[in-house]
């Protein structure tokens, strides 16, 4: 068959019968990516009286849904999940498939690759297609899914391609790529397939209990955001951070480093490896500004960066500069934003 | 009874360094100054395999990949009570990605054919979090990604897992493959007599070439030797190692570039901290 053919793949991660965010977002991606191919985008949803969910994918620009409705896939398990995803791939053949880097498929992603010994790259912050010409061989690829992330080693951006060994794997993190808008009663073809390898399979896990938590920290939705890199000093220091959302109506996150040296919460981490966020305003307190950060906030509408060093890359990105230390500049801002009485 | 465990740990430059004079002036990263450590999360596997010992007996073994250098960390797990540590060396594994070096992972736990293995959810230095997952598909091992804690019972891992919106509490099958959070618990500091013994533990390739074979003779009588394999001595398929398995090639890095970048200065004083809040509110960013 001929590969370049094959339709573009969005895994639709869905738990409890709710679609995820960066399901739809990759549908915007997806669809773009299978317009320069001229082929077909397709959501793929695997689960248990999910076919509901189907309209919700063709509005936000799935062409197909193909769907795999059993009762074995009511609840997330890796073996049967992965099992049919590599059913579905082995007979369809898409030559592109990506998943949003969540929980589920960051343990899912990665054991289909391996099974089908195809290449994967994680945590993509642009797809799109391009050519490309192994230096070694000198053979030429057309019409490649260019998987470009911030790589370990400064800011450097690698693009990463896999010209041989198809569908070509990526996952993207929640709030990469924009949210389509939906198109309300736009439609598509639902294909149900049935997967032959959940007939008397049997799961080595047994869930016994699910406990969910309510997110304390919702930095996608928020309108300001006060961030905070290693440059704060100190978890003391951050409690200006935290004075500053507050009156502003706000919310805290930060850097990497920052979440390393215990200034804050894991879920507060805003980069390549956190949360993507693009708010009203960015205020930027001693963030030097790796490119893995500014992956993550650089589309934010105002950008405020405080540092001392002034020739930080985090400057490059702001709209408003303040060179100075951040133990000195909030108290002025808090000052005159309490003075304003917002 | 008890349980043979093997935990794959990664040796990795310490990102959390990167600040001030780890940065080169072209925004490179100058490795030098980056200190070579224990990969966080492979430490936090190692005390999740440590506590199965504890609790039930058994051994646990681990495993590095990588060139001789790595054997320091493989050192610290026997200091902190690992019983026997391996090191998977060979130039032909060089440009491995990840599914190739999970492939070579697997072949070396393979070997070692245990009831539990433990890998840290990601390694700091790609945060990919996909060998685990990969090495458990290729051992056909239970998987059990995100884990939180672990009781062994009758046979089956009992774990408690982040799945993300909170936490689930599985029972899965033996021989699993977990990959392990920092919740689990931090591992144990170094206990002096091991420290003191296992300082001197040695690969064959760190020892000088000339007396290598008598050196590590000695060292295996004192049961300071740390095992050394190649790709040909865990049986791997070579079209599945290093470039040739590995999928994914790096078509271009791009160096960016973020110099010159055209903001509006504010000094830090009340008077020019109104003004900007000022326009903040005026272009209603705010209020």
């Amino acid at each position: 068959m001929d590969r370049s053919k094959g339709e573009v793949w969005i895994y639709a991660e869905q738990e409890d019968g709710v679609l995820s965010d960066v399901a739809l977002e990759l549908l915007g991606k997806g669809k773009e990516l299978a317009g320069t191919l001229g082929v077909p985008v397709a959501a793929v949803l695997l689960g248990s009286g999910v076919e509901g969910l189907a309209a919700k994918l063709f509005e936000h620009g799935a062409d197909k849904v193909r769907l795999v409705d059993d009762p074995a896939l009511k609840d997330y398990q890796n073996r049967s999940y992965r099992e049919t995803m590599i059913e579905l791939i082995n007979a369809e053949h898409p030559q592109i498939c990506v998943f949003g880097a969540t929980f589920q498929g960051r343990d899912l992603a990665p054991s289909v690759a391996s099974a089908l010994r195809c290449g994967l790259t994680a945590d993509c912050t642009e797809l799109k297609i391009g050519d490309y010409t192994d230096p070694a061989t000198k053979e030429a690829f057309k019409n490649l899914l260019m998987q470009c992330r911030p790589a370990f080693g400064g800011n450097i951006i690698a693009t990463i391609v896999n010209p041989r060994n198809w569908p070509q794997m990526a996952t993207v993190r929640e709030g990469v790529m924009k949210m389509p808008e939906a198109t309300p009663g736009r439609t598509g073809e639902l294909v149900r397939h049935q997967a032959k390898c959940l007939d008397g399979m049997e799961l080595p896990v047994e869930v016994l209990e699910v406990v969910r938590t309510a997110k304390t920290v919702n930095l996608k939705g928020a309108r300001v955001i006060v961030a905070g890199g290693a440059g704060v000093g100190s978890a003391e220091n951050f409690k200006l951070l935290h004075e500053l959302a507050e009156a502003l109506g706000g919310t805290v996150g930060g850097t990497r480093a920052a979440v390393d040296l215990g200034y804050l919460e894991h879920e507060r981490q805003i980069g390549q490896t956190g949360v993507t966020v693009r708010p009203a305003l960015y205020i930027a307190c001693g963030i030097s500004g790796a490119v893995q950060h500014l992956a993550g906030m650089q589309e934010s509408q105002k950008i405020i960066a405080i540092n001392t060093d002034k020739d930080a890359p985090i400057f490059s990105v702001a709209h408003y500069g303040i060179v100075g230390d951040v133990c000195d500049v909030l108290p002025k801002i808090i000052k005159a934003v309490k003075a304003k009485a917002l | 009874m008890g349980y043979n465990c093997v935990v794959c740990i990664k040796q990795v430059p310490d990102t959390g360094k990167v600040t001030g004079d780890a940065m080169k002036a072209d925004g490179t990263i100058n490795r030098a100054a980056l200190p070579a450590i224990f990969n966080p999360e492979d430490q936090n596997a190692l005390e999740a395999a440590l506590r199965v010992r504890d609790q039930h007996g058994g051994t646990v073994t681990v495993i590095t990949m990588g060139l001789p250098a790595a054997c320091a960390i493989l050192r610290e797990a026997l200091m902190c009570g690992a019983d026997k540590a391996y090191l998977v060396t060979d130039r032909r594994a060089a440009a491995s990605d990840t599914l190739a070096t999970s492939y070579i992972l697997s072949q070396a736990v393979k070997k070692l054919n245990p009831d539990l293995v433990f890998c840290g959810r990601q390694a700091i230095d790609g945060d990919t979090a996909q060998t685990g997952p990969q090495i458990a598909e290729k051992l056909g091992a239970t998987l059990v990604t995100y884990l939180e804690g672990l009781e062994i019972k009758d046979g089956y891992a009992y774990a408690t897992r982040n799945i993300g919106t909170g936490t689930e509490k599985v029972k899965a099958k033996l021989p699993a493959l977990f990959t392990v959070m920092e919740k689990c618990g931090e591992l144990r500091p170094f206990q002096a007599r091991l420290a003191m013994k296992y300082k001197k533990a040695r690969a064959p390739m760190e020892l000088a070439k000339e007396t290598a074979e008598a050196e590590y003779a000695e060292l295996r009588q004192k049961g300071l030797d740390i095992g050394q394999w190649t790709l040909d001595d865990i049986g791997c398929d070579l079209s599945r190692c290093g470039k040739a398995g590995s999928p994914t090639l790096v078509n271009k890095i791009v160096n960016v570039v973020l110099a010159g970048g055209e903001f509006q200065e504010f000094q830090p004083t009340d008077e020019d901290m109104g003004r900007l809040v000022g326009s903040l509110i005026a272009d209603h960013t705010i209020g």
